[in-house]
């Protein structure tokens, strides 16, 4: 099994969403972690999905059937390195006072930010790749981890290209086959 | 329930309605949503629409009335609208369109539309919705189709606003028909229908995310026909995506110009000769030996518009274990999805086969081409010639010369039909024989359900295949299972002047069911009997063969129930009669004409690749394998 980070680049339209997840589950690709907001273009939305898979023709399938959403407009791997991944993790740890510092020092440790303090928990904010969130939470697990939430994981391509460049944004308009031509209306055996 | 009406307040009520031809195309009218709709439907060229209204469609079918480009044909249930507009889309090439009201009636459509979904059918499926201040309150018929229909259809628009109504049925018919059709789900809620607004229909789709490839790579090309040239036994898999790029002529020459042997597929049946000399069958599960044989012993398989389905491959692990793949598909997804293609082409079948073409002679002329290509695979040609010869297409007749043999009735219609019969047909074993023994000599005139598999499609996509080419005669060969599921489409049949001819192939029972319970679960025929009269068991279901002798109770009576929904209602029961009461059929052309055919119902369908098994494993008959001088390194 391998992980490869997706953006996927849609039109901000109603469903999208449904569309792409239920292509996933139907399709039934696995799925480690999925995000979608909003992008410098309005018109546009633009989904980071992280996905596992067992050779390189599977992951050949999931973007082949990407492709095919009316919605999705360009889709890009971002590899580990020429892009930026971060995720976001909240993360409420049991603390008295024998063991506030010690966390507040882990935290520290890992660029993380107290966010919200108890006389008996402590919340901390961090942001980072997935293995320095995880080393962080296994660090903090001792303590009494009293509710986690993770947001999926976001990426950008180093550099100075955008993934919605001018191309994927703007259609060459087609022009629609008048309904009687002889394409259309001649039977299929004539 | 699908009929119960909303009253709509007086002040949403259809305004005046506006002239349907001789409009301008530029310029606006003012119109209402639902006069916008019928407005788009004629400007799409949809000249037969299969519905049935209902309470939120209902705004529609008002202006439907007093269209007079627009034919509707009132259907008896949704799913026969649905298959219906499936057998027009398969007879004239054209968009199929249906319409159905919400809820019920959207949801009755699911069926059709996975069918054409699966098969590849160019239909846009209008469906009405409540009104967009209801969605979400779980309404009286609401439905969330879109969300229903989404896994199953090609693309799917919600209508909010009567002003997206003429954009949205144009991406509809666009999307619907190009690159590899399927079908489109228009959901329009009732207020969008009512509301005034302008029409105008586009002349450019603006789909930023939709560019199908239709043009293939020339490089691609190139080294395809480098490797038809260096082949030794290769083999063309043409599959249902040739006949719906019209790509035939271009088929026969190259194939022609190569030399090598043609396998069409069930959807593809038609797109070659069935008689030409290179034809080597249909592969499959229910194929002919020698084309199975054809693709298990391939040192090259040329994919056309195919995609390795599992009723085609068997056991994929095992399926043509020494053979390179080019595969060309408009659909790039299906390429490498179950079989790696060494040389994978996106493009649309008819330009693939015409670049290929000029390929291969280009290859020919320079002299690049193997011994056994030049020659035109000779020794190739013995071994496939040889299967064809052992393992022939037929049949046992029953050892009571009285019984009617199924296989017989198919091929007997099929030989006496007149020149250029369409035929449809259900699922199940008289599909297989249908593909089979029909003649299959020309394009476009076999429909069936090949993905899906859909039990009941035969009348209503016979019906739309009729309301598509009244000219030619059209022959439904069902199963009394399929049959009764959506027969009740005869009536539409009968009061629109849609003449169609069945065949009920009437063994009595679920006939492929009954097949595998007779050979994989010890003949225990459990709910597969469809007559009444068996002896010591439950309704329904027998023990062993020769139990459940049909004993002619007949319910339901299929001649009396024809003529009750206005038929001609014919019956067989001997082949001493079959050719006469089949040219009786031919004959009657101002109604519908349905003929029992009381059949034996231990007919099996042979050869058969058991579920789950290698190709190698086919069977030819019970027991009988082929012998492909390997058994020595089983």
């Amino acid at each position: 099994m391998s992980q490869h980070t997706l953006s996927v680049l849609v039109e901000d339209t109603p469903g999208i969403l449904a569309r792409v997840a239920a292509l996933f589950s139907r399709r039934g690709f696995n799925i480690d972690s999925l995000a979608v907001g909003t992008t410098e273009h309005p018109e546009l939305s633009r989904i980071t999905i992280v996905v596992r898979v067992d050779h390189e023709l599977a992951l050949e399938q999931v973007t082949k059937q990407l492709n095919k959403l009316v919605n999705v407009l360009k889709i890009v791997e971002l590899e580990a390195d020429s892009a930026v991944q971060r995720e976001l993790v909240l993360v409420k740890v049991s603390a008295g006072n024998g063991t506030r510092a010690q966390i507040v020092q882990i935290a520290e440790l890992f660029r993380a930010r107290t966010v919200d303090v108890s006389p008996d928990a402590v919340t901390l904010e961090a942001t980072g790749s997935g293995d320095k969130l995880d080393a962080m939470l296994r660090m903090l697990a001792g303590f009494g981890i009293k509710e986690l939430v993770q947001s999926g994981a976001i990426a950008i391509g180093r550099g100075s290209r955008a993934l919605a460049d001018r191309s994927a944004r703007e259609a060459r308009p087609i022009r629609l086959t008048p309904a009687a031509t002889p394409a259309t209306a001649e039977a299929q055996s004539a | 329930m699908s009929n119960a009406v909303q009253q709509a307040p007086a002040a949403l009520l259809p305004q005046a309605r506006p002239r349907t031809a001789g409009q301008p195309d530029t310029g606006a009218e003012h119109v209402t949503g639902a006069q916008s709709l019928i407005r788009s439907l004629e400007e799409a060229g949809a000249d037969t629409v299969f519905g049935i209204p209902g309470g939120c469609i209902l705004p529609a079918y008002d202006p439907l009335m007093d269209s007079d480009r627009v034919r509707h044909v009132l259907v008896r249930h949704e799913q026969g609208a649905g298959h219906a507009a499936t057998g027009y889309a398969q007879a004239t090439g054209k968009v199929g369109v249906c319409m159905a009201t919400s809820g019920p009636g959207a949801t009755n459509l699911v069926t059709p539309i996975a069918d054409a979904y699966m098969d590849s059918v160019p239909l846009v499926a209008i469906t009405g919705q409540v009104p967009s201040t209801a969605i979400g309150t779980d309404a009286f018929q609401e439905a969330d189709i879109a969300g229903i229909t989404m896994p199953i259809t090609k693309h799917n628009f919600l209508v909010t606003n009567a002003d997206d109504i003429p954009r949205t049925v144009a991406e509809a018919f666009h999307i619907a028909s190009t690159g590899r059709p399927g079908p489109v789900l228009i959901d329009i809620a009732k207020d969008a229908l009512q509301a005034q607004t302008t029409f105008s229909w586009p002349t450019t789709t603006d789909l930023p995310g939709y560019r199908p490839v239709t043009k293939p790579h020339a490089k691609q090309i190139r080294e395809a026909a480098r490797l038809i040239g260096a082949s030794r036994r290769p083999v063309l898999y043409v599959g249902g995506g040739v006949l719906k790029a019209r790509a035939t002529d271009e088929l026969r020459t190259l194939a022609e110009l190569t030399g090598a042997p043609v396998v069409t597929t069930l959807m593809a049946l038609g797109a070659f000769p069935g008689s030409h000399p290179q034809h080597v069958g249909m592969p499959g599960m229910h194929g002919d030996v020698a084309a199975v044989a054809a693709l298990q012993k391939s040192d090259l398989i040329v994919a056309l518009g195919a995609r390795f389905d599992d009723r085609v491959t068997g056991k994929l692990d095992g399926f043509a274990p020494h053979a390179k793949v080019v595969h060309a598909d408009i659909d790039p997804a299906e390429i490498s999805k179950n079989r790696y293609a060494d040389v994978p082409i996106v493009g649309d079948a008819r330009e693939v086969l015409v670049a290929l073409a000029a390929a291969v002679g280009a290859e020919q002329e320079d002299g690049r081409v193997g011994e056994a290509a030049r020659t035109g695979y000779p020794a190739w040609w013995r071994e496939l010639n040889q299967w064809r010869t052992t393992y022939r297409r037929g049949y046992e007749l029953p050892a009571d010369p009285g019984l009617l043999s199924p296989q017989q009735v198919i091929e007997r219609i099929g030989r006496l039909a007149p020149q250029g019969t369409l035929f449809a047909s259900g699922v199940g074993q008289h599909q297989m024989w249908a593909a089979q023994f029909l003649p299959h000599e020309e394009p476009g005139t076999w429909f069936n359900s090949g993905g899906a598999g859909t039990m009941g499609y035969a009348v209503p996509a016979a019906m739309g295949a009729k309301a598509g080419r009244p000219e030619r005669t059209v022959w439904a060969i069902d199963g009394d299972g399929c049959f009764q599921m959506t027969n009740q489409e005869l009536t539409t049949c009968a009061l629109n002047n849609i003449p169609i001819k069945v065949a009920i192939i009437n063994n009595g029972a679920l006939g492929m069911v009954r097949q595998w319970q007779n050979l994989f679960y010890g003949a225990r025929f459990s709910n597969t009997v469809l007559h009444d009269g068996a002896t010591n068991a439950t309704t329904g279901s027998t023990r062993g063969v020769g139990s459940d002798t049909n004993r002619g109770t007949r319910v339901p009576d299929f001649v009396q129930l024809s003529e009750a929904m206005g038929c001609v209602g014919l019956r067989c029961e001997n082949p001493y009669e079959l050719d006469a009461i089949i040219d009786k059929a031919n004959a009657i052309n101002d109604r519908p004409v349905v003929v029992d055919f009381i059949v034996h119902e231990d007919a099996m369908v042979w050869p058969m690749v058991p579920a789950g098994t290698s190709n190698d494993d086919i069977m030819a008959a019970r027991d009988v394998r082929p012998d492909f001088g390997d058994f020595a390194d089983d």
